[in-house]
């Protein structure tokens, strides 16, 4: 089997045998990158130079005995998102165009503790603030599966790096979604962790209360690897919880017995196409046939969780970007009267519009005489569809439903309708608000060859219950061995 | 037409911690060498995040209890939103609804002939980051630049109620408000440094002569760098408001009579209106996703307050009462600071004689400490030397002049090299030297007035004819012999000898 054709499992194998030097595979990667990403445009940055030279450093690190890390020799996407030391970090906007961190953050200094080779930054919806990756100021990424339709969002770039073989894992980020719904709509696995799970430090912030760092693979293999290589304490984000990471890769294979799973009425409404409702009935059959029992939940408050995002991410998104005003680093204005036209016009020129209408949306939200009917109202809400989730994994394991309503879309069809763009996160974003883990996982196929992911959410640190109840599918299906067509 | 002044205080206090309050970069006046203590967090770069540092908590706590604020159980932080250059994230991590500590008080003195005091309430205290510091060029070029050094120092904003009725309460408000600061050790209280900074709200409540209260618009005034000052422009502003009501006759609340800052300009004694207009600030206040909430347990503070030493107040009015000293000594005392304290303690103590200790710490030590550029600490002469000194002057062993001719001769021995060993032995030494302790012998000076009498014939003569000043001689033969003497004994005894021969 050709290497970039290669499970992540099986090019683990083959490392560790050394049947496989990271250089071979880093440059088969790289070959791919080279041939395919001018059409899918997935990539925002490529060093092949310095990924080659990390390869070396690895295999010569192999040689000489030591212990290696977890990932070792294996190629990794990055989204945007990450801090790089001394690698540009745009966040997909015009305002960090030249922005060079002078920091890792946890999550790389972690892949490179791993001996994972970083190959590339990925393209992305400006700030993660979209559902296509239309929104990068810089190109639009397209699905590999069909070069018209988008890839999702918006990690989009790491998602479509996995689906066209140029990276076996990567690293998205999802706030509403942009992990998940990406993942099924390229036909990869893709993790969003419990908040708190992964470091933030290093995370360039949107929404602080709702983002988190998570793996893209071509298999569940990879993203359990890559989940345990990033997650842990970190004491630099207060918010990052000192709890024991399990080995997600040691009970990956044995089976969850007697597993319970939930599905929610409310999931199951006019707006869901009918094929994914189709893949997803499917799935829960594979399941039961596994000795899985479905049972029916209620997730009362779900229908509020579009409004309540939108509140709560935009607010703390319209306080977060306010640092990006050309006086310390960062796109400047070159023409300005004063200290405030070189805010606005620093501001106006180097911000995209949908970041302009959530900062926005966010400023006004925390207003003066507005607080109270919007954040705070917000605040309530998300506490209530918490308590949603906290009543249902009472009664079942994980909660299964589909990732998004349809499958991947064409590009440029919802780009002037941003409401209906903001309802194709309507199944992913309560687990956000929730804090809780989802993984997407491939579950079908349209009929017109698009993939469909199922997703699967559960209470929070239940990553290694939703890996194991993930590679169940995977190990009976064979819907993550499809590749795009070349 | 009378008047009523309503002033209330916004102290800012940096904190003494090693390091800054979100992040690990050192907490020190460093002005010379800009944005030289900085990382991503205090400069705000994309992905950092703030971590709470736990010594400024604490030293939040301490001062909260020293102020008779409540602490609360459960404290939050919130991020106020502006934009300016010196704010890197154009954000301040603050706290707004649910302040560390809150309701408390200070107590001052207000009439020092009366001792009468009054409470000052204290309305909150809350912990948040300093700013960097914009710094402007002078030549009008326009290319200003900024220092992040500062940016991320810990903060105490302490704000009083508007319980402050005159310009010198102000001042007797501040002064006392940074002796208990010193006395905690939780800021130097540095003002010319920026450690510790106030601003002024004042207004007039004006007493119509036909009964009526009316307010006067409020003013802050701010950025005044001493309390001199501060109660100069609180003086110069009560003038202007007033002059202000009775040729307008404007009030609080009246259209366009919004709250004004104002600034002091020390050379004219006046203040001056700083902006225009005050813009309505909206500062979009939200609590801080990045920080975790902090909660108290009552076992918590309790360990805190066990912790604490005692306040200034405190320690005046128990040193009063325990030396017998003077409410002006035991001020001067207590204002010294801790250590001058626990150093007169010490000898009060050991000499067992208050009063005398209290004037030798607040008369020779402080005078010498001052002369010599010394501190309590790097005193010469210490607690038990002093001590030494203080015991032969109450035993009758030497004069009061020669006590202080001893503790001179000590500094000056002290201050020719660092191998001279200051003990009380020293002292005893140099008493015996120079011929200081008072002789009691009487068989001693009885022999030498038995001496002088017979040397002197002609002396003796002269004082049985009635020269009386004829005795002078006499005496400076006998003190010659008996140089420890005290001349007013050697006179009595000579008297009484020449009477009977």
């Amino acid at each position: 089997m050709s290497i970039t054709g290669a499970t992540t499992t099986e090019l683990l194998e083959r490392l560790e045998r050394g049947d496989l030097t990271s250089v071979d595979v880093t440059s088969a990667y790289l070959d791919v990158i080279e041939k395919r990403d001018g059409q899918v445009k997935a990539f925002l940055l490529v060093d092949r130079e310095d990924a080659l030279r990390q390869a070396e450093a690895v295999d010569k690190k192999r040689k000489s005995g030591t212990a290696m890390g977890a990932l070792a020799g294996v190629p990794i996407a990055i989204k945007d998102v990450l801090c790089t030391k001394g690698v540009r970090t745009t966040c997909a906007s015009k305002i960090l165009e030249n922005f060079v961190p002078p920091y890792d953050a946890h999550v790389i200094e972690r892949l490179k503790a791993a001996d994972a080779v970083l190959v590339g930054k990925t393209n992305m919806d400006e700030f993660a603030m979209g559902s296509s990756t239309e929104n990068s100021a810089y190109q639009v990424t397209r699905n590999p599966w069909d070069l018209d339709r988008t890839p999702g969002g918006s990690s989009g770039g790491s998602a479509a790096a996995v689906a066209a073989a140029m990276s076996p894992v990567s690293i998205g980020t999802d706030t509403g979604g942009s992990i998940r719904m990406p993942a099924s709509y390229c036909g990869v696995v893709g993790l969003k962790p419990t908040y708190g799970r992964v470091s933030r430090y290093g995370l360039v912030a949107y929404g602080s209360s709702l983002d988190q760092v998570g793996p893209f693979a071509n298999d569940v293999r990879g993203a359990a690897v890559v989940l345990e290589a990033i997650a842990g304490h970190d004491p630099r984000d207060s918010t990052s919880l000192d709890e024991p990471v399990p080995s997600y890769t040691e009970s990956l294979e044995q089976p969850l017995r007697g597993l319970s799973i939930g599905i929610a009425k409310e999931h199951f409404v006019a707006g869901l196409d009918a094929e994914v409702e189709k893949a997803v009935r499917a799935a829960l059959d594979v399941y039961r046939s596994l000795g899985a029992e479905i049972r029916e939940v209620t997730l009362p408050h779900s229908e509020y969780a579009i409004a309540v995002y939108y509140l709560i991410a935009a607010s703390e998104a319209s306080s977060n970007l306010a640092r990006y005003d050309g006086v310390h680093y960062g796109h400047r204005a070159e023409k300005f009267n004063d200290l405030i036209d070189m805010y606005s016009a620093s501001r106006g020129e180097g911000f995209g519009a949908e970041v302009k209408r959530r900062i926005m949306l966010g400023t006004y939200a925390l207003s003066a005489g507005y607080y109270d009917a919007y954040y705070l109202k917000a605040l309530k809400v998300r506490r209530l569809i918490r308590q949603d989730f906290d009543k249902a994994f009472a009664d079942v394991d994980v909660i299964a439903s589909p990732v998004a309503p349809t499958a991947a879309f064409r590009i440029g069809e919802l780009v002037t309708d941003p409401l209906a763009m903001y309802l194709s996160d309507i199944y992913t974003i309560s687990a956000n608000l929730a804090g809780i883990p989802g993984i997407s996982v491939p579950a079908g196929m349209t009929t017109n060859g698009l993939p469909i992911g199922l997703q699967l959410l559960g209470p929070t640190f239940s990553e290694e219950r939703l890996l194991r109840a993930a590679r169940m599918l995977e190990k009976h299906t064979e819907w993550h061995k499809l590749r795009p067509p070349v | 037409m009378d008047y009523t002044v309503i002033i209330g205080l916004e102290v800012h206090v940096q904190l003494l911690t090693k390091t800054k309050l979100y992040c690990g970069c050192a907490n020190l006046f460093n002005p010379d060498n800009p944005n030289v203590q900085t990382c991503p967090v205090c400069l705000g770069l994309p992905g950092s995040l703030p971590v709470l540092n736990k010594r400024a908590v604490e030293l939040a706590v301490r001062t909260g209890l020293a102020l008779n604020l409540d602490i609360s159980q459960y404290t939050k932080w919130d991020r106020k939103q502006y934009y300016y250059p010196d704010l890197p994230k154009n954000y301040q991590i603050s706290q707004y609804d649910l302040p560390i500590t809150h309701d408390g008080w200070l107590e001052i003195e207000v009439n020092a002939d009366t001792g009468e005091r009054k409470r000052v309430g204290i309305i909150r205290a809350h912990l948040e980051e300093d700013a960097g510091k914009n710094m402007h060029d002078e030549r009008g070029r326009g290319d200003s630049q900024v220092d992040l050094n500062r940016a991320g120092t810990p903060l105490l904003e302490i704000v009083s109620k508007t319980d402050i009725r005159s310009a010198a309460e102000a001042r007797k408000y501040l002064e006392e408000l940074k002796l208990l600061l010193l006395y905690l050790g939780v800021s130097d209280c540095n003002m010319q440094e920026g450690s510790l900074r106030c601003d002024a709200n004042v207004n007039l409540h004006v007493h119509t002569n036909d009964g009526h209260n009316i307010p006067t618009p409020i003013t802050e005034i701010k950025n005044v760098n001493s309390f001199r000052n501060v109660e100069l422009a609180i003086t110069s502003e009560v003038e202007r408001q007033f002059e202000e009501y009775k040729r307008t006759g404007k009030k609080l609340g009246d259209p366009g009579a919004t709250k004004e800052t104002r600034g002091f300009n020390a050379a004219t004694g006046k203040t001056f209106a700083q902006r225009g207009k005050e813009e309505a600030h909206d500062y979009r206040y939200f609590p801080e996703p990045d920080l975790c909430p902090v909660t108290f347990t009552e076992e918590q503070i309790q360990a805190v307050r066990e912790s604490l030493i005692e306040f200034p107040a405190d320690r005046r009015t128990r040193m009063q009462a325990a030396y017998q000293i003077s409410p002006y000594d035991a001020a001067v005392i207590v204002d010294q600071q801790t250590e001058f304290a626990d150093f007169y303690e010490t000898v009060a103590k050991g000499c067992g004689d208050g009063k005398q200790a209290a004037n030798w710490m607040t008369q020779d030590v402080l005078r010498e400490m001052n002369d010599r550029k010394l501190t309590i600490g790097t005193f010469p002469i210490r607690p038990e030397v002093l001590c030494a000194i203080l015991k032969k002057i109450n035993q009758g062993d030497i004069t009061i002049k020669a006590g202080r001719d001893v503790f001179m001769a000590l500094l000056e021995d002290a201050s020719m090299g660092t191998d001279v060993i200051i003990d009380p032995e020293r002292v005893d030494r140099i008493i015996a030297e120079k011929g200081l302790a008072i002789v009691k012998d009487t068989g001693a000076i009885e022999a030498a007035i038995a001496a002088a009498i017979a040397k002197n014939e002609k002396a003796v003569a002269d004082f049985k004819s009635g020269k009386q000043a004829a005795v002078g001689k006499l005496i400076g033969e006998v003190m010659k012999q008996c140089k420890g003497a005290d001349p007013q004994t050697v006179r009595t005894m000579l008297l009484e000898t020449l009477a009977k021969a």
